[in-house]
């Protein structure tokens, strides 16, 4: 009866109100936005609304060998926040107070339920941005993307979020909190623990607190919409930009399948006779804008593309909802979406595109590629049905190969989404049986008893 | 099969569903309570696992089901395209056929839908009324004691008599320029003739023959969303028995539930019902908001002169997500001269009200209703108009409790009072 009484003391410390257990809610924390994972309840999800409620939380979990997993909005895409083994959710979402801007250190101090679009709009009147800028900005919170690192549409030039956060307060496994980091520009005490928790995915230490770096918002910018009837030139392209010393704030690529798809959804205007579109935005001073946007008119003319620039705002923003439609647009072709994360360095996008290009054929497949083509990090989505096994056994083939591709170009198995339960049978590949045990050494270390997010990148057995 | 014969007509809806999490951003509900049973990804997981058996039609399942606003927000931003609004709709059909309906609604809805019944209990009601509730000021009441319905809530009075007993059933002008059939909604019968009386002196106005047909009764959307299908589908073949009986142009309606239950619900509720499918679908072909109709008449602003009024509009969800009727109220009311239109940060933001769901959720309705109050509050506009007649209600409810000088109007009442006489 031990989880019995592990709720009965969650309820006391808590308050009842902070503790869910009716089966037809925990029904709804079985799962993330993750597809083709096995689904399961917790027993209780706590919502706790102050670090003190985290700590006693940690403390009855450990009382009582309940296994915890952090929840932000459960929109990550790596299966890091389903309850595997039962146990407690700890949902952050009361905890959602921006507690300070600052402007003179250009830092913002948030707890881990703040929505990422919320913090944006709370910088802009002091003319700043926080540039992490994951496609589910809006519903997604501060706390699960440092938790998953994770990275958006302004990778290539601004970095994903590890480059953002620079002080967290983490309860760890034991209870106690621990605070790293600040608003110094430079920090090199000791072991850099700040970006050891920033990527953890909740299995060192639960982020209650994260204080992050602003940047001023740019001066002005430039959004094109280039189309090429060659999957090939529109890689070449890429390459050849960022080869012209031009680093694009965004520089996102959609295929074929996906462009067709997201047309069809959004109906913006987008050409669906080409092979693959690219989407690009230069940002900063205006003149430096002026000639880098010039820069890029001239990379695509030379790879036989065709370029228009976004005239107005309303032209731009159609442009960039288009392009945070693709996933979720593809998802109306078939029932079941696997979206893959595989990155290569960008040098090697064209061979990647045609790799996967190559994959879908021989696999009989639909997979639409949409990603972030100037930092290399491609999304390959595999659309199938669930329901028809032997076309998920065709899937889970792909994937495989598609990480091994990554990999043999110098890549990586996960670009921005974390590893979680779906990618960490592929870590040996990247980094080698040693290379794992360091992971779970430090796991061993930090969370020796395996309560917290259990399960997710490494096992410890 | 439709999704009144329960969750199987909605499983590929339900497997649409890529749990992306979008919904969150848009849902009022979510909103207020942050929590995953309240938005439309948890809903549809709830209603996978009523399908694959691994959840019984408890309760508490009914409860989650019932914290919906169906204002469609999550729908209009699904990328996958996925019908929330139809599956909610098969789940609360599929409960309450296992589980029946509460008392008290089932008691109000069996007055529903016997439209003779309902129309005397109801004029019995308005006689009796001042013995339930207290007039606050003119035109606002409170109940006085614990009678079902929430005790905060500020309510209109019923009309001591109601529209139709007020008016003629025909209306001709000379030189008609079309015939229009009325269906005035239970509300602007028993609440609002204001917004009866106000409808017939803008369409006549604009020299349309009005029918104000005797036997038409409450459309049927409540006790439909409360999952009442079998009720609800008697309600919807008497009103297409009444309307496809009627030569008219078009069937008007001045309240988006109303508009959307002949538009959408009746052809799919008499699908399979002999004699019933094609009516249905001419009757619903018919269907247009007293906006769209006047819009397209062409709408004449000559006729209309408003003092020097600042104004802002409210959308009702069923009439703007449900309908698609967005352009034409904001371009009457803009074309209007004297009208000064100071537009809502989000004019289609739920104002929370959602039909029963005022009464059943007080707090939190009235929670979504303070954005709605703090938009309307930022405009600096004089008067809130909106195109539906519950909205007008829930709206006046807020504006009464703040203390706000603003007074609510449908749209056709900001017409019929800048007419101008001629």
């Amino acid at each position: 009866m031990s989880v019995a009484q592990a709720i009965e003391a969650l309820r006391r410390e808590l308050g009842k109100e902070n503790v869910i257990t009716a089966t037809e809610d925990l029904f709804c924390y079985s799962y993330d936005a993750t597809a083709d994972l096995p689904e399961q309840k917790p027993d209780v999800v706590v919502t706790p609304e102050n670090v003190d409620q985290v700590v006693k939380v940690v403390k009855i979990a450990r009382q009582y060998r309940l296994p915890i997993y952090p929840r932000g909005s459960g929109t990550n895409l790596s299966g890091g926040t389903v309850p595997i083994k039962g146990g407690i959710v700890l949902s952050t979402l009361k905890m959602n107070r921006i507690l300070e801007i600052d402007p003179s250190n250009l830092t913002a101090t948030v707890q881990p339920g703040v929505i990422i679009q919320d913090l944006n709009n709370a910088v802009a009147p002091y003319g700043l941005i926080y540039p992490p800028d994951p496609g589910t900005v809006a519903t997604a919170t501060m706390g699960g993307s440092v938790a998953e690192c994770s990275g958006g549409l302004r990778g290539l030039k601004y970095g994903v979020t590890r480059h953002y956060v620079m002080g967290l307060e983490v309860v760890l496994a034991d209870g106690e909190v621990i605070r790293y980091g600040g608003k110094t520009v430079k920090n090199v005490t000791g072991y850099d623990l700040v970006r050891l928790f920033t990527g953890s995915e909740g299995t060192l230490g639960i982020i209650t607190e994260i204080i992050v770096r602003l940047i001023p918002a740019p001066q002005a910018r430039e959004t094109m919409l280039a189309g090429f009837s060659r999957l090939a030139d529109a890689g070449n392209a890429v390459a050849d930009i960022i080869g012209q010393k031009v680093i694009p704030a965004t520089l996102e690529i959609m295929d074929r399948v996906t462009v067709e798809t997201v047309e069809n959804f959004a109906h913006v205007g987008l050409p669906t006779d080409v092979a693959a579109i690219l989407l690009i935005e230069v940002d900063g001073i205006p003149e430096v804008v002026k000639s880098e946007a010039a820069a890029v008119r001239q990379v695509i003319a030379k790879n036989s593309g065709w370029i228009k620039t976004a005239e107005n705002d309303e032209e731009r923003e159609k442009l960039w909802s288009a392009r945070r439609a693709a996933l979720p647009a593809l998802a109306q072709r078939k029932p079941t979406t696997i979206l893959e994360d595989a990155t290569v360095p960008r040098s090697k996008i064209t061979d990647m595109l045609l790799v996967v290009e190559d994959i879908g054929k021989r696999y009989n497949l639909v997979i639409g590629t949409f990603g972030h083509a100037g930092d290399g990090n491609l999304h390959p989505t595999i659309l199938a049905d669930a329901r028809n096994e032997e076309e998920m056994e065709r899937v889970r083939a792909a994937v495989e190969e598609i990480f091994r591709a990554a990999l043999s170009l110098g890549g990586t198995l996960s670009g921005e989404h974390g590893i979680g339960i779906a990618k960490k049978q592929f870590l040996p590949w990247e980094m080698g049986n040693s290379g794992v045990q360091v992971l779970k050494k430090i796991k061993q270390a930090l969370d020796p008893d395996n309560l917290l997010n259990p399960g997710k990148i490494v096992d410890l057995t | 099969m439709s999704i009144f014969d329960g969750l199987a007509a909605v499983e590929e809806e339900i497997l649409k569903c890529m749990k992306c999490g979008n919904c969150q951003a848009v849902c009022p509900l979510y909103q207020e309570s942050r929590r995953e049973p309240a938005v439309a990804r948890g809903k549809i997981r709830l209603a996978a696992a009523i399908l694959e058996g691994k959840l019984e039609p408890t309760d508490g399942l009914a409860e989650r089901f019932d914290l919906c606003l169906t204002c469609l927000a999550c729908v209009a931003s699904c990328p996958s395209g996925v019908k929330v609004d139809r599956i909610i709709l098969a789940a609360r059909t599929a409960l309450t056929q296992k589980k029946g309906l509460p008392f008290i609604k089932k008691a109000v809805f069996t007055g529903l839908s016997r439209p003779r019944l309902f129309d005397l209990g109801v004029k019995t009601a308005a006689r009796l009324q001042g013995l339930l509730f207290k007039n606050i000021e003119p035109g606002k009441m409170q109940p006085r004691f614990p009678i079902g319905l929430e005790l905060r809530r500020i309510v209109p009075p019923l009309a001591p008599v109601p529209f139709r007993d007020q008016v003629a059933e025909k209306h001709a002008v000379e030189r008609p320029v079309a015939t229009v059939a009325f269906f005035t909604g239970c509300m602007t019968n028993y609440l609002y003739p204001e917004i009866g009386l106000a409808a017939l002196r803008v369409l006549k106005a604009h020299g349309v023959d009005v029918i104000i047909p005797r036997l038409q009764h409450c459309c049927g959307a409540p006790i439909l969303y409360s999952g009442a299908a079998d009720m609800a589908l008697k309600m919807a073949r008497s009103h297409v028995d009444l309307f496809s009986s009627i030569q008219a142009d078009a069937i008007i309606t001045v309240c988006g539930t109303c508009g959307k239950a002949f538009k959408h619900l009746y052809p799919e509720l008499l699908e399979d019902v002999p004699g019933y499918s094609e009516r249905a679908r001419e009757v619903a072909a018919k269907i247009l908001d007293i906006t769209q109709f006047l819009h397209k008449l062409p709408f004449n602003p000559e006729l209309f002169r408003a003092p020097e009024l600042a104004v802002t509009y409210h959308q009702p969800c069923h009439l703007g997500r449900g309908l698609g009727v967005v352009q034409e109220p904001l371009s009457i009311i803009r074309s209007i001269p004297g009208v000064n239109y100071l537009p809502l940060m989000e004019p289609a933001r739920c104002c929370g009200n959602a039909g029963s769901f005022s009464l059943t959720h007080y707090d939190l309705s009235y929670q979504i209703l303070t954005r709605k109050l703090k938009d309307i509050e930022d405009t600096g506009a004089q008067l809130v108009v909106t195109g539906c007649p519950a909205c007008r209600m829930h709206l006046t409810d807020g504006l009464v409790k703040k203390q706000m000088p603003q007074k609510v109007v449908h749209t056709v009442e900001l017409l019929a009072s800048s007419l101008e006489e001629k």
